[in-house]
């Protein structure tokens, strides 16, 4: 197959759009209400020279008004189209009266220098002042770039940028078009910030209550009393949340209901990116299957499901063929169920499809507690989740499994013998469940660690001593903002997702992706270790290891081209998408040479994911978890990677 | 990045196999265990068509053979199965899209929920796809390099204007500063026929750990003056992820004559979601007394809240001057039911309890002043 542009329908599609133009002003043109299809050239956006202008203004959604820091006049801001191969040069200049401003290009190869952090790669744009970013193109893909200054990212300063490759188009489509979720609201994000630091629950109105228990919803009167023995609420999924946000495809509203257009019988690439602040999106297209093609920019091999949860800062693509005549709906709901963003795919401007009603809101578990091993009641292994678990085992194999995830809270140690990835599949023998076993550290298990699975068997009551426990975590400072540690955190990245485990259909896994080509470096890791995603709820902290970026002493060091074997592991009941700059890492998955790369992540509730890292890219970068607020109140780090053999600052 | 291409191509071709050769969307075999059945493989592929020369190129074998402690360290390394992906056939409904392949036929087990799937067609395709590289290799050992300063842009750009912009990236992810007001009881308070006023509020401003305090607390009847008023400023420190120990001055305008005490207290969220706080106040004549106040917050619909609430005041001895009396001094018991209009604003009704008990009521008695009773109560909650 090769790539198809039609121009007639190309023109009709930019048509189509003008119509939409009054009530849009603000928007794009790639994102107007009734899109032919993102199409290059992109004349505004493209080419070698590209003015990037910041300021405030206004933007419309849903039909009402609110103020936004937007780009070149429209919020969120413009495609940016580049080509594998070229120099980009951008220039910002910052018209905002009077705060500083910035731009990262999210998931971008390039000089440290230009990686638009202030504070890190560079000072800042002051008002009124502009800098250039230079740098070659080095890759192709699905990407996008924001503010990294303030908060201003929550208020529409964010947009999607597209590299299409120096030669032939390895994916092959007839149409694509850029879908990025988000979420706004009218709010301030100052307003928003302060309301958690208040309250943490603040934006949380699916509670559960009285009158719940009385109808026999969420959790029994028995669960209700050991969640909250250990002050944990499990219906806390997501911090900010539809009480407040609408949730915006392309800029646009549910009621807006963008539109991209296909015809019956296309193979129409969708770049999903998801550039919220703060949501988590379970993305589905009800009537047609996707297949990823690409994950955070690069290529994968092609995986078919029906839905996938998307991170915030993750892109993917993923490619659809509608067949029918028909209009479908594209839902991406957030992942604590209080919205949704909708868009639908049509063949003709001013269809639409059936909005299926939004589900029943998660609970966390206990493994979303990082209690991964314990998810068993009877202690049978058969009783094991093996939907939630995203690959089932055979009886031993369970056993063994769960062991292995055990045994990442002690990962040093056992990290040498055994794969942990590799661990959360099977191990064939009896022998290999010993090594799990022995591995295992953690003073709440003791009793169970006779082998007998049966002993884990606790109800959460039960386990609420262990539920703090630092001699889990041996490298997190015991500070006020750990609230919790995972007892017993497993790799979750074969699961689908905090809801996700028993949607009926198929749902995208990390274990699923495998990239195209074969991995650049394949060396074994010098070292591994671990970093902890650590938070209070309560006082709506969040860090690494126990420490704000406002407390740290010292960064985390790397050598150049040092490769090394980084465990995420999630002590709180919240997913994390958790972002490097300047590089892309390995998942460990199993995938040996063929690992899918990305450059964010999401570590699932309670548990863990693990990456290689190859440092290759001299500078200080950025490290943090993608949740804006998040990462304001401090779950940020610098990365340093300095050049072998020292050479002094 | 030519080997998808080369993929898609391939796809008629693999199409023709027969589906049990190809329903591999899902990649990874996790419950396989390959290197522990090697004669699966001959037989394993039968179905299969050879593969068109393409596939090769997109995928080349690994070349160097597995060492042993790789092989032992991932005993998966094989089991991936790019290749046999279909992503472009027309056809694509693939029955078995959501099924990931638990197991190889090879240890099914009956506890393999999908043991109906054969997958032994699938073990020779399987084997040489991923390499034994990479991710499949267990990490080594070498020590983390020592922490430099992140400050290598000060090569690039001004020193100085780097140290002010990281100084300020520090100060606002994490290090901010806030203030709230918060009112848990601002009520009238209706009994028989003597209304009257109480209060009950804090204010804070700070950071995550170190904060300035301020509370009061008081009550008074409509038309006479205030019963009861205090006032405490206190530096509060977060000595846990929910609890702040906290300590400073207590200054008494009422009763007469007016008390300054010191004050060192306690204030967090207990187990079971109870707000508690608890204080010891030693006044400038050498009076011991003390303090401890909870609340539960049972939710009834997202929005209705129902508010127990508990005030016990001790003291370690008559303080007769301002009707002190020694041993549980007072007590306030509590029902309020609120509305969150907004979380801040939040209007309530309900009853209130208040008793002071042994030599306290005796005091009182002797003033010619009520011992206590209850109340209908109606107030707003509210914090800003």
């Amino acid at each position: 197959m090769t790539r198809t542009i039609d121009r007639r329908q190309l023109l009709r599609g930019a048509t189509l759009a003008g119509g939409g133009l009054a009530l849009s002003a603000y928007m794009p043109a790639w994102a107007q209400t009734t899109s032919g299809g993102i199409v290059k050239p992109m004349p505004t956006v493209s080419g070698d020279d590209i003015t990037l202008r910041v300021a405030h203004q206004m933007m419309m959604i849903d039909g009402r008004e609110s103020h936004a820091i937007g780009i070149n006049g429209t919020a969120p801001a413009p495609l940016i189209r580049l080509r594998e191969g070229q120099n980009a040069r951008l220039t910002l200049t910052n018209a905002l009266p009077d705060e500083q401003t910035s731009i990262h290009w999210h998931g971008l190869i390039l000089p440290f220098q230009m990686d638009g952090v202030p504070g890190i790669s560079f000072p800042g744009v002051e008002p009124g002042k502009s800098f250039t970013y230079e740098f070659p193109v080095k890759q192709a893909g699905t990407y996008w770039y924001h503010s990294h200054s303030g908060l201003q990212e929550q208020m529409g300063h964010y947009g999607p940028l597209v590299i299409d490759p120096a030669g032939e188009a390895p994916i092959a489509s007839d149409r694509e078009h850029v879908i990025m979720l988000s979420d706004h609201s009218q709010l301030h994000p100052h307003v928003i910030f302060r309301k958690l630091k208040m309250q943490g629950g603040y934006f949380n109105y699916q509670k559960q209550t009285l009158a719940g228990l009385l109808r026999g919803e969420g959790q029994s009167a028995k669960e209700r009393a050991d969640w909250g023995k250990m002050r944990m609420d499990p219906t806390d999924v997501a911090d900010v949340t539809g009480s407040t946000y609408t949730y915006l495809v392309n800029g646009h509203g549910p009621l807006d209901n963008w539109t991209g257009l296909f015809r019956p019988g296309e193979r129409v690439r969708l770049r999903v990116i998801n550039a919220s602040a703060m949501t988590t999106f379970n993305v589905r297209i009800p009537g047609l299957k996707m297949t990823v093609v690409a994950c955070d920019g690069l290529n994968v091999r092609p995986v078919t499901f029906d839905e996938f949860q998307i991170g915030v800062a993750e892109t993917y693509d993923v490619i659809v063929t509608p067949t029918d005549d028909r209009a479908y709906t594209l839902v991406g709901e957030s992942v604590d169920r209080s919205g949704m963003a909708r868009a639908t795919l049509a063949p003709r401007e001013g269809m639409a499809a059936a909005v299926p009603p939004l589900r029943k809101r998660p609970l966390a578990s206990m493994k979303d507690m990082g209690m991964g091993g314990m998810d068993m009641s009877g202690g049978s292994m058969a009783g094991m989740d093996h939907a939630a678990m995203g690959h089932a085992m055979p009886a031993t194999g369970a056993a063994t499994g769960a062991m292995a995830g055990m045994n990442q809270g002690g990962a040093p140690q056992a990290g040498a013998a055994v794969d942990h990835a590799a661990m959360g599949h099977t191990m064939p023998a009896e022998g290999a469940a010993a090594s799990g076993m022995a591995g295992m550290d953690h003073g709440a298990m003791q009793g169970g660690a006779g082998g007998q699975m049966a002993g884990m068997d606790h109800g959460a009551g039960g386990m609420n001593h262990s539920m703090r426990d630092f001699s889990n975590a041996p490298g997190v400072k015991k500070t006020p903002t750990v609230q919790t540690i995972s007892p017993m955190p497993m790799d979750r990245m074969g699961e689908p997702g905090q809801g996700l485990e028993n949607v009926g259909h198929k749902v995208l896994v990390y274990r699923d992706l495998m990239a195209v080509d074969r991995n650049p470096d394949v060396r074994a890791p010098d070292r591994a270790m671990q970093i902890h995603l650590t938070g209070n709820m309560e006082r709506y902290m969040w860090a690494f290891d126990g420490e704000k970026l406002s407390e740290v002493k010292d960064p985390i060091p790397f050598l150049e081209g040092e490769r090394v074997r980084v465990t995420l592991v999630n002590d709180t009941m919240m997913g994390h998408p958790i972002h490097l700059h300047g590089h892309f890492f390995e998942l460990v998955t199993g995938h040996g040479e063929f690992a899918p790369r990305k450059h964010t992540v999401m570590v699932q509730p309670g548990g863990t994911a693990t990456f290689d890292l190859t440092a290759d890219a001299v500078g200080d970068w950025a490290f943090h978890c993608h949740m804006l607020y998040h990462m304001h109140a401090g779950m940020m780090q610098v990365v340093t990677v300095r050049p072998r053999g020292g050479d002094a600052a | 990045m030519k080997a998808l291409s080369l993929l898609v191509a391939a796809a008629p071709i693999a199409l023709a196999t027969p589906v049990t050769a190809q329903d591999h969307s899902m990649h990874n075999m996790p419950g396989m265990t390959m290197p522990a059945k090697p004669a699966a493989k001959p037989q394993a592929k039968p179905t299969a068509k050879p593969r068109p020369p393409a596939r090769t190129k997109a995928k080349p074998a690994p070349k160097k053979p597995s060492p042993a402690p790789a092989a032992a360290a991932d005993p998966h390394a094989g089991h991936t199965m790019p290749g046999m992906t279909m992503p472009d056939a027309p056809t694509q409904a693939d029955p078995h899209a959501g099924h990931v392949m638990p197991d190889s036929a090879a240890v099914a087990t009956p506890a393999n929920p999908h043991a109906g799937h054969d997958m032994s067609g699938m073990a020779g395709g399987m084997s040489h796809d991923m390499g034994t590289g990479g991710t499949a290799l267990p990490p080594g050992n070498a020590p983390a390099p020592a922490a430099p300063k992140p400050n290598y842009a000060d090569r690039v750009y001004s020193p100085q204007e780097m140290a002010d912009a990281r100084a300020i990236l520090r100060g606002e992810h994490g290090g901010s500063t806030f203030w709230q007001v918060n009112f848990n009881l601002a009520e009238v308070q209706i009994r028989d026929g003597r209304d009257s006023f109480r209060w009950d509020g804090e204010a804070w401003f700070g950071g995550d750990i170190n904060r300035l305090t301020v509370k009061t607390e008081g009550e008074g009847e409509f038309g006479r003056s205030v019963d009861d008023a205090e006032v405490q400023a206190l530096y509060s420190r977060a000595i846990g992820p929910y609890f702040n120990l906290q300590a400073g001055i207590r200054y008494d305008f009422k009763p007469n004559p007016s008390r300054t005490y010191a004050t060192l207290g306690f204030e967090g969220l207990a187990p079971y979601w109870f707000d508690v706080e608890g204080a010891l106040f030693l006044s400038d004549k050498g009076d011991v007394l003390g303090r401890l106040e909870g609340y539960y917050d049972q939710r009834i619909t997202q929005r209705l809240v129902l508010q127990p609430r508990a005030e016990l005041n001790f003291a370690a001895q008559d303080v007769p001057e301002n009707g002190i009396g020694s041993g549980l001094s007072d007590i306030e018991l509590g029902l309020r039911l609120r509305y969150e209009i907004k979380r801040e604003f939040a209007p309530y009704i309900g009853v209130s309890y208040d008793r002071r008990l042994g030599d306290s009521a005796r005091f009182a008695r002797a003033d010619g002043e009520g011992v206590g009773g209850p109340s209908f109560v109606v107030g707003v909650r509210t914090w800003f």
